[in-house]
């Protein structure tokens, strides 16, 4: 039997739109780059790449930019998923910083985030000499990210300049680059948070453990968990606690926060956040340092 | 095992929408400084619950909140710190809100002249425009401006929202004042469909439900229009479109062309042509990782395998045989020039259309348009911002359907060939006429060559005005004759008769009204009816 409806659903729309995004950068650059955060969005990206260019090989070495800082359960899921695929898998460290001492518990986060994260990943691309990165940001994230661009230029120096971006029409991606000057690809620009769990639902993709709810150790500072296994210091009156809880972003322990939640299967997460009022960076510390750090960060070279 | 021996299947509906889901709007906004869009669109976000809690506490903590009254919604969709300062809007974002009913992303864009490219790229993926004017402005040349853009880029439904009702006690006589004012331009805007709604986006009335406070606006509210709108056109019944991306070749017996499908339907077996090269075949298999499938549309990615061995490469396009795409090396194309270093004739740049990439030169400007009086006005090149027609000469074949027809393939971008910038956006409208060709002249090159299709005026009943409409229609270079043989018209002349004759005539002039015979007559004549905006008065 033959459908009648000549009408994408709107996750097919979605996937559809990224795999050309994705042919786009392959067919476009020489030596371009799939950042792997090990996080959702990154396990979405890795899914959508191998099905861009199926039956062909998976085109794209992934980048693990690692702070050291990361929870042992995102490393461990990190080599098994690399490895089931069959992808190939670069991690680079600012071993300088490292050790020269920048940790997030001295420098504070902005300064440690600026160190290990930002600085780490221009100088990996730098080191890599990769001419595109892809990266998972979503323009639902966070307001400077709405003005990002799929293709966004970068300047020799990593940097991004939002007042001066390339116009971006139709599904035309510009990504011509003089040496030394890179273009950051962002194939999930118009997915929601929403749309990236309905997605790995309808397509049963891999995630971390750490984004499904259960009893954790964690110190309830404010209104964020922080989980023990994080050696994250005891502020004077803080005691653990067991809660069962779940993280809504993964990324440094000291950094991210969990958030009390019962939803242990990708089904109760997509219908928790249907009824959450809060967005998933909330919990992320280092974007609300100031207002507009986001951009100040994005404008230094953060993805 | 080879992957060609065994391939598994999946049917259509693996990737359809299920019965009522609609597909997803795409909006895009203008208004002018002031004119309240990031309120609207805040309150849009806000009343539809898409504004989270934590990104609320941001705005109420800003140090730049400018509300009156409680929160300032403008400060939810301006994101760039320069823009929160100087409270304007100067660079396209997006949205994404979805109600019970469906899902919307919307371009918010900023209005002022010095974004107009801001404009034209929030208006080019979108189905709908929703256009702010401000209730106490009335209909200002910058709304026209954005209506213009707007249908230029190819948006087929127009809402008008005259905002800040509050701030003119709702008045229903400026609500019909200025819905008259913007009668004569929509007139000429072909195919557009409108909407006007009385709104507050302050105060959210006619956003989400229906105000009290309008008791006489019988439409329904902003929110239900999105809602019901249907996009402007169903590009899966256009003609199938297929632009190469790769060549994807993991063994010597696979060898899949990956595209996304740019409009129409494939079948497996279906005759399709390769362009430029012209070589044809039959699609013997559409691959997917999820399985092949036995046919596919428009918008998407698939990997196609031809049953003969073609050499097809990124750029090229494979199409359907019964109705091919043009090709052509010269084309006329309407240019948004988008950059500080203005478009010169005579200058070479790259145009990409998708992932075909050709060397081009500008051969020559034929004319801007005054966006404000919607008046083409002669030049020899084009600032950031204008926007022109142009004689493009390719190094090789673009391929191509007139914009008009088809968004996805009549476009192109053009990109500085040192510095990689992209400079301005293209819509092609049609291929150039070879002038120094052979042979009888064909009607459309006629056309295109005299400016304007011929005519038959019978005068006979308003004798007085022949001099006046003679000298009217030469002034503007009309070919123009006064002859008693109606049936020069073929010949693309415009012919004025005084004395009767068998037939239709195109325009009967019957009072003596010279204004009015000379609107009759361009407006059943002329190239686009665009021509002749500026001439009319009011507009």
């Amino acid at each position: 039997m033959m459908s009648q409806s000549f009408v994408l659903s709107h996750l097919r729309a979605l996937e559809a739109e990224s795999i050309h995004i994705l042919r786009e950068t392959a067919s476009q650059f020489c030596n371009p780059v799939l950042l792997y955060s090990i996080g959702k969005d990154s396990s979405v990206l890795v899914h959508l790449a191998r099905k861009a260019f199926y039956p062909g090989k998976f085109p794209f070495p992934l980048l693990h930019i690692d702070t050291t800082y990361e929870y042992p359960e995102m490393i461990e899921f990190r080599d098994r998923f690399t490895n089931e695929i069959g992808a190939e898998l670069r991690v680079y460290t600012n071993q300088d910083a490292i050790n020269a001492g920048a940790n997030p518990y001295n420098l504070g986060t902005a300064k440690c985030c600026h160190l290990l994260r930002t600085s780490a990943l221009v100088a990996g691309l730098r080191e890599g000499n990769y001419d595109a990165a892809i990266g998972g940001g979503r323009r639902d994230e966070e307001k400077s990210r709405a003005k990002e661009r799929v293709f966004s230029f970068r300047d020799r120096a990593g940097r991004w300049e939002p007042r001066n971006q390339r116009p971006e029409l139709w599904n035309f991606y510009n990504g011509a680059v003089n040496p030394g000057e890179s273009i950051r690809v962002f194939p999930l620009s118009n997915w929601t948070e929403i749309d990236v769990w309905r997605y790995i639902e309808l397509e049963n993709i891999p995630v971390v453990p750490l984004y499904f709810a259960k009893p954790r150790e964690v110190i309830v500072r404010g209104q964020t968990l922080i989980p023990l296994q994080s050696n994250v210091k005891l502020l004077s009156g803080e005691q653990p606690e067991m809660i069962c809880c779940r993280m809504r972003t993964l990324g440094c322990t000291p950094c991210s926060g969990a958030i009390r939640s019962e939803a242990g299967t990708t089904r109760s997460i997509i219908e928790e956040i249907i009824s959450f009022r809060r967005s998933e960076r909330e919990n992320r510390l280092i974007d609300h340092d100031q207002e507009g750090s986001m951009e100040l960060k994005k404008r230094e070279g953060y993805f | 095992m080879s992957i060609a021996a065994q391939p598994k299947t999946v049917t259509l509906d693996h990737f359809t929408a299920s019965g009522d889901e609609l597909p997803l709007l795409r909006i895009s906004t203008a208004g002018s400084v002031d004119d309240g869009k990031s309120t609207l669109i805040g309150r849009l976000l806000f009343d539809t619950k898409a504004i989270l809690e934590d990104h609320l506490d941001d705005v109420k903590n800003s140090k730049v909140n400018r509300a009156s009254r409680g929160i300032d919604l403008s400060l939810l969709t301006d994101g760039l710190r320069a823009e929160r300062e100087q409270g304007i809007t100067i660079d396209v974002a997006y949205r994404y809100f979805s109600t019970a009913r469906r899902k919307f992303i919307v371009a918010d864009t900023p209005g002022h002249e010095q974004y107009t490219r801001n404009m034209a790229t929030g208006a080019s993926t979108s189905d709908l425009a929703v256009i702010l004017i401000d209730a106490r402005k009335r209909f200002l040349e910058q709304s026209k401006r954005h209506a213009f853009i707007s249908w230029l880029l190819g948006v087929r439904t127009l809402v008008f929202a005259i905002n800040k009702m509050d701030l003119v006690d709702f008045s229903r006589q400026i609500f019909a004042q200025i819905r008259e004012q913007s009668n004569t331009l929509l007139s000429l805007l072909d195919g557009v469909q409108v909407h006007f709604i009385p709104v507050s986006a302050l105060d959210g009335d006619n956003i989400v439900t229906k105000s009290s406070r309008t008791p006489w606006y019988d439409g329904p509210p902003l929110l239900e229009i999105l809602e019901a709108a249907q996009p402007g056109v169903d590009v899966t019944a256009l003609p199938l479109r297929f632009p190469v991306q790769t060549v994807i070749r993991p063994d010597s017996d696979f060898r899949g062309f990956a595209g996304q499908i740019a409009s129409g339907r494939l079948r497996v077996g279906e005759e399709v042509t390769a362009l430029p090269g012209g070589q044809k075949s039959r699609v013997a298999r559409i691959v997917t990782f999820d399985g092949d499938l036995d046919e596919a549309f428009a918008p998407m990615s698939v990997n196609l395998v031809l049953a003969d061995e073609r050499d097809i490469a990124r750029g090229d396009m494979i199409v359907t045989a019964s109705k091919e795409a043009s090709q052509a090396q010269t084309v006329e194309a309407t240019v948004v020039w988008m950059n500080e270093e203005p478009l010169v004739a005579g200058r070479s740049y790259l145009i990409h259309q998708g992932p075909r990439v050709v060397s081009a030169r500008v051969s020559r400007i034929l004319h801007r348009w005054d966006v404000e009086k919607l008046e083409t006005r002669d030049t020899s090149s084009l600032s950031l911002n204008e926007i022109g027609v142009l004689e493009i000469e390719a190094s090789e074949p673009l391929l191509f359907d007139p914009y008009r027809e088809n968004r996805a393939t009549g476009g192109f971008i053009v990109v500085h060939r040192i510095s990689n910038l992209t400079l301005g956006a293209g819509l092609i409208e049609r291929k150039s006429l070879n002038v120094s060709g052979r042979g009888p002249l064909l009607p459309e090159e006629r056309l295109q060559l005299r400016g304007h299709s011929g005519a038959w005026v019978d005068l006979s009943q308003a004798h007085e005005l022949i001099d006046a409409v003679e000298r009217a229609l030469l002034t503007e270079h009309l070919h123009v004759v006064r002859t008693e043989q109606p049936e020069l018209r073929r010949f693309g002349l415009i012919v004025l008769t005084l004395g009767y004759h068998q037939g239709t005539p195109d325009v009967v002039v019957d009072r003596s009204d010279l204004h009015s015979a000379i609107v009759a007559i361009r407006a059943s004549t002329i190239l686009g009816a665009l021509h002749v905006f500026g001439e009319r008065e009011g507009i």
